[in-house]
């Protein structure tokens, strides 16, 4: 009884969850749903890999479904109640790592799935160390870095301590609610040596460290959730500096020509890519799919739409101008080695076992 | 002789069946097709609503996966005495390393990991560790646990798996009540840097009475104008009711946002006049003034509605009655016009504090950090740490704090004196 009765519920939530939008219509015509991000990011996808590979294939239509930030719990909803509807689905890495985990996404054998580089090297090592996961297939680096308004501070800032200053850059700073990024800032901010981030960490007196760090900023901080909230704060002059994401930064700078200027000093890289769900539809077509969209040029090609990195080191060379601008992408990309001096690479699986006991103190430091 | 006397004594229809059977089946018939009206509202009622709260309430002790995957070691685990100090024994180690082969096999041996990851920090690299290297594992089991990692020698380790290892657990209302286990397995307060949701119940419930009491002070007024001016003007008052009311959630939001923003429209006109000066701006939003100002505006029409159509009930004769009678406007308002309210102020009161206390978006838009409430916390861990089972536990500790208030609010009050119009 209590099974059937769970498996209802479950069922029933995850219909509800799902919604009509991704009930799949059969047809003569194949339907690939793909779950991504939305706004600029999805139509960088679309322009990079949908609209190719659909010219290429005119019996498949892609669409696209902008759910990817209830992605983690809708899957394992799906998974629970046995009829998971997503066939492909754009994830951060440490969600992937996480989903892994609980077996709801498939491991990727990437030599045999994925396309060489033109070189002939295998996938594997094009990707090279951003594999974090087996379930995982990177599709771009992208940073979480500082923007500053260049008209309302009196000197720029130059490095991470920066942001710590007070004296210096007076005035509000917008920093993501979450521990993870904000507790290594602060540490490096801090004095402590960048490659042992993790080690004072994973001490108890690291983690005070940090948050007494934290503390000499705290009264000066808007705290942010979703990453549109930074670029509007920048806008509005309610902060003078503020974490988000590179992309969003490129928008503000570039697009809205905003007085708005980069510090990339300390960036926190971090990786997005494919997941594929466990018993998800168009098992075939997906695969299909990924290859073609995650192969060297078609990862360059994102980066004409959007400024984010692509994830195999082939694609580096062959970023080219912006779409639509007309500027040259490669000193906008996070991993350019101007931008790139000082950078740090998420532990994933430090974060992983750190996550929740950190952001329950972290929230518990917040309300204090 | 008898036998006639008693079927002469049943009555019978034209058909001789007996009177009260035909009478029986005729309403079984009515009752079956009143039933079959309302089946759909009631199995709409029963699968959203019921079904959804208990397996909700199940969720919050439900612990099944630990005994599920573990199934060799968890029943030596509960039998094992951890009372004299010593790790378990090879026996217990011999039957993990089965349950993680298995485990890394069916890739549900992560799933553990990251349940006990709840319990303490560690556990989800532990297991991901043990789970790559247990089929290379060989015996004493024992020490090839601790080579694979230190931790497995840690009794600790062991003491947290055993008090998990039950199909059912309590710690997630533990931990939604800052609780947690002490080194000895004592349940003790978790210290003051950690505690955060008692905190936020507390808080919830503040707010969403602020917020209630702020909305009855503003429609009060408003419902008494409308219920007593002339149709035309009090219909046009009504569409500047409801207008913001079919307006989109977000949009009122955001509209708060741009009007009480440090750079925003009422600290410009406040700087503009002198009231203040221009380094001085107030804060207004992403703290708790945001949240009560906005939510206050948002929930205004669910008070406005039923004060307004119990008032337009009360005859204007009455006071009239009251003065008469030499009552001063003051005494006639409170005691002739208030108590006729009461049920509408009942009614509107609790309908605005009970959608507040579970209210979610605004409070995430413009609740800073002391503006959010403890629905952000339960869509959190369901949708981001994906720690289900907290949520529950939260979300049955909110249903139980409300069913608590709702027995005051009908023994002080009295459910039967609420109107809706």
């Amino acid at each position: 009884m209590n099974v059937s009765l769970k498996q209802s519920a479950l069922a029933l939530a995850a219909v509800a969850a799902i919604g009509i939008g991704s009930i799949s219509v059969a047809n003569a015509e194949e339907t690939l749903v793909v779950v991504s991000w939305g706004g600029a990011y999805t139509d960088s996808q679309q322009k990079a890999y949908h609209e190719p590979y659909m010219a290429m294939h005119p019996d498949v239509k892609i669409v696209n479904d902008d759910s990817s930030a209830e992605a983690v719990a809708k899957l394992r909803a799906m998974s629970e109640s046995g009829n998971v509807s997503w066939a492909l689905v754009d994830a951060v890495a440490s969600d992937a790592i996480r989903l892994c985990d609980e077996g709801l996404i498939e491991e990727i054998d990437f030599d045999k799935v994925l396309a060489p580089a033109p070189d002939g090297t295998p996938a594997s090592q094009d990707f090279g160390n951003l594999i974090v996961s087996p379930c995982f297939i990177p599709q771009i680096v992208y940073s979480t870095t500082f923007g500053y308004r260049t008209d309302l501070v009196k000197e720029p800032p130059t490095t991470i301590a920066d942001v710590f200053d007070l004296e210096k850059i007076p005035g509000k700073r917008s920093l993501e609610k979450r521990p993870i990024g904000n507790l290594e800032w602060a540490l490096i901010a801090d004095g402590v040596d960048p490659e042992k981030v993790y080690d004072v960490l994973d001490t108890e007196e690291g983690v005070d460290r940090a948050f007494a760090k934290l503390d000499t900023i705290k009264d000066q901080v808007v705290w942010w959730e979703a990453g549109a909230q930074t670029p509007q704060l920048l806008a509005d002059g309610e902060v003078v500096m503020g974490s988000t994401y590179n992309g969003r930064l490129f928008s503000v700078i570039e697009e809205e020509k905003q007085p708005v200027a980069m510090m990339w000093d300390w960036q926190v890289f971090d990786l997005d890519g494919w997941v594929v769900p466990v018993g998800g539809p168009n098992h075939d077509l997906v695969m299909d799919y990924l290859k073609f969209a995650t192969d060297t040029q078609r990862l360059a090609d994102q980066a004409k739409f959007i400024s984010y990195g692509p994830a195999r080191k082939s694609s580096a060379p062959l970023v080219g101008k912006h779409a639509s601008l007309g500027i040259e992408m490669g000193p906008h990309m996070p991993t350019a080695p101007e931008n790139a001096k000082h950078t740090l690479l998420f532990n994933y699986e430090w974060w992983a076992d750190r996550r929740d006991d950190l952001t329950e103190r972290f929230n518990a430091w917040l309300a204090q | 002789m008898t036998t006639e006397a008693a079927t002469q004594q049943v009555m019978t229809t034209a058909d001789g069946t007996p009177l009260k059977v035909s009478l029986a089946k005729a309403q079984r018939r009515l009752k079956i097709r009143a039933l079959l009206l309302v089946a759909p509202l009631l199995l709409f009622i029963l699968i959203t609503f019921f079904v959804p709260v208990f397996d909700m309430l199940f969720r919050s002790v439900e612990n099944q996966i630990v005994p599920e995957v573990l199934e060799n070691t968890a029943p030596l685990l509960l039998k094992w005495d951890d009372r004299d100090g010593e790790l378990p024994p090879e026996e217990v180690f011999a039957a993990a390393k089965e349950d993680f082969v298995k485990g890394a096999k069916a890739k549900t041996i992560l799933r553990v990991g990251s349940r006990m990851n709840y319990e303490q920090s560690g556990f989800s690299s532990l297991f991901r560790k043990t789970a790559r290297r247990a089929k290379n594992f060989e015996s004493p089991y024992k020490e090839a646990f601790i080579k694979a990692d230190r931790k497995w020698g840690d009794l600790d380790t062991w003491r947290i798996l055993k008090r998990e290892s039950g199909a059912f657990t309590i710690s997630y209302y533990l931990a939604a009540m800052d609780l947690s286990y002490g080194p000895s397995g004592d349940i003790t307060m978790k210290p003051k840097g950690e505690a955060i949701y008692l905190t936020l119940f507390w808080r919830t419930l503040k707010l969403s009475f602020l917020i209630t009491i702020l909305c009855l002070a503003l429609a009060y007024p408003i419902s008494y104008l409308m219920s007593t001016l002339p149709l035309k003007t009090s219909n046009l008052l009504m569409i500047l009711v409801l207008l913001p009311f079919w307006t989109s959630l977000l949009v009122r939001t955001t509209a708060w946002i741009a009007l009480l923003q440090q750079e925003g429209v009422i600290n410009d006109l406040l700087v503009y006049f002198g009231l203040i000066t221009d380094d001085n701006r107030l804060a207004m939003i992403h703290n708790a003034t945001g949240t009560v100002v906005a939510m206050t505006h948002i929930l205004l029409p669910f008070m406005v509605l039923p004060l307004f159509s119990v008032m337009k009930t009360i005859p204007p004769t009455y006071m009239r009655a009251a003065k008469n009678l030499g009552a001063t406007p003051t005494v006639a308002f409170i005691r002739v016009y208030f108590p006729n309210t009461v049920s509408g102020i009942g009614a509107g009161g609790i309908l605005v504090f009970i959608i507040s206390i579970g209210y979610y978006i605004t409070p995430a838009l413009v609740g800073g950090v002391d503006g959010t409430l403890i629905s952000n916390f339960i869509a959190y861990h369901m949708s981001t740490s994906l720690n289900w089972g907290l949520a529950a536990a939260l979300g049955v500790l909110l249903l139980g704090i409300v069913l608590v208030l709702y027995y005051f609010y009908d023994k002080i009050v009295g459910v039967d004196n609420m109107k809706f119009g």
